[in-house]
């Protein structure tokens, strides 16, 4: 059966990690390419790494990092955070990244999606999408979560899967740093509701976060940042939880 | 020992070339026909579409070269795919070197299939080492159905061959340089056969 995936999300500035980390003896804890191969060997099953102060001067920073983990990481990584191009996409899968993610820039301009869909595969396309429930509906946000728009959560998911995506990262700004757990009403409403994997992230405190995002959220897979870079929950004890209570997970 | 990658425009082969760097090997990326035929291993990979995969191969005359290699030969993902009979990604020949014949999963499954599944019924060489039920990482829409020269299998929907063998040409489904330590073992077994 296919497992349920762990990722943990790095963000990168300059092309170190930003947040503080001190869940295992790291000789650099702002090394990236160290950060991932701990992760990779602990059991994570993709990474991701979010360039947080994306910009095009810090382009090369960024693509040199990408070449440093593909070199020495030995399960999949994706790469996102100002990605607006099919040059800069070229590049950084070139550079050995295996999926990118886009936002915003497929806000602006929905047809970004398909053409990096129709260039490169569905399989390499992310397409993250962060909002936030206003009244009894759910919003999309641009830029962070910081400005929000009258898009429409669920149809723009809708619409992004028929473009070409070839997987959703959906992060609940609602959730997003509570610790109180996933936007689960909502996650289910998009697996349901769409045929390509939906990625969890937003709110992940605990272990049962875990099981209750997988089996009332019906997520593929689940990305958080905090709880994994401080050891609050220690990727194998977290596997070991989720098998205990039928979720198929890679031990 | 001369280890090339067919370089034809499709694919991760930086991913593929440093996994190999891991286990102490440098892989050249090639598409000149003598240095794919003088080749110890040649790795055939690809990610994304078939039929624009098989022009780019038409294009630099690869279509013809590739069935008639003599040494081991490794496909993967994409490039598996691309050695069966026949793929309905955009109605798509292969170049028929094994005997089976790829299809789009069912959309009762998310598609595409996107992380690690478990391979089973391991019968080759390729696989010494590996326990049964092994994870590896696969992405993908489309799967080749079984035939006699299945050597692994995985469930996702449906029983599919997640890996073949047709003499000395080999292909899986799953991506070994993104399968963990238990991936580059496979790799590793390759360089040995």
């Amino acid at each position: 059966m296919l497992t349920k995936r762990i990722i943990p999300c790095l963000d990168i500035k300059n092309g170190r990690t930003v947040k503080g980390v001190n869940f295992i003896d790291l000789r650099d804890a702002g090394d990236p390419v160290e950060l991932a191969k701990q992760y990779a060997e602990i059991g994570a099953d993709e990474l991701v790494f979010l360039d947080i102060a994306a910009t095009l001067e810090n382009r090369g920073t960024t693509l040199d990092m990408v070449v440093r983990v593909a070199e020495q990481v030995n399960i999949p990584f994706t790469v996102g955070g100002g990605i607006s191009s099919i040059e800069h996409v070229d590049a950084l899968l070139k550079n050995g990244a295996d999926k990118v993610s886009i936002n915003s820039s497929a806000v602006k301009r929905p047809e970004l999606v398909n053409e990096l869909a129709d260039k490169f595969g569905s399989q390499c396309v992310v397409v993250a999408i962060d909002a936030k429930q206003v009244d009894s509906s759910w919003k999309v946000h641009l830029a962070g979560g910081t400005i929000p728009t009258e898009i429409d959560l669920f149809e723009w998911a809708k619409e992004v899967e028929e473009r070409g995506a070839g997987e959703i990262l959906f992060t609940s700004m609602d959730h997003d740093g509570t610790k109180a757990g996933f936007a689960n009403k909502a996650l289910a409403k998009l697996s349901e509701e769409l045929n390509i994997p939906i990625i969890a992230s937003g709110g992940a405190g605990n272990v049962q976060h875990f099981i209750d995002t997988f089996k009332e959220g019906k997520a593929d897979a689940a990305l958080a940042a905090s709880v994994f870079h401080f050891g609050e929950i220690p990727i194998p004890d977290l596997k070991k939880e989720l098998k205990k209570q039928n979720i198929e997970v890679r031990i | 020992m001369k280890l090339v990658i067919i370089d034809y425009g499709a694919g991760n082969t930086k991913s593929i070339q440093f996994a190999f760097s891991r286990l102490g090997y440098d892989a050249i990326l090639s598409n000149d026909p003598k240095e794919i035929e003088s080749a110890d291993k040649v790795i055939f990979p690809g990610v994304g579409e078939a039929s624009s995969a098989m022009t780019m191969l038409k294009e630099s005359g690869l279509d013809k070269l590739i069935p008639k290699l003599k040494q081991p030969v490794l496909g993967i993902c994409l490039g598996m795919q691309l050695m069966c009979l026949h793929t309905e990604e955009n109605n798509t020949e292969g170049l028929g070197i094994f005997q089976t014949n790829v299809k789009r999963f069912s959309n009762e499954v998310k598609v595409p299939q996107m992380g690690w599944n478990v391979i089973k019924d391991l019968k080759s060489d390729l696989f010494k080492g590996i326990k049964e039920r092994e994870y590896m990482y696969l992405v993908h829409s489309y799967y080749a159905e079984h035939c006699n020269e299945t050597i692994a299998k995985t469930d996702y929907g449906i029983n599919y061959a997640s890996a073949l063998q047709h003499g000395n040409f080999y292909g899986t489904q799953f991506h070994p340089e993104k399968s963990g330590n238990e991936g580059a073992k496979i790799l590793k077994n390759f360089l040995e056969l």
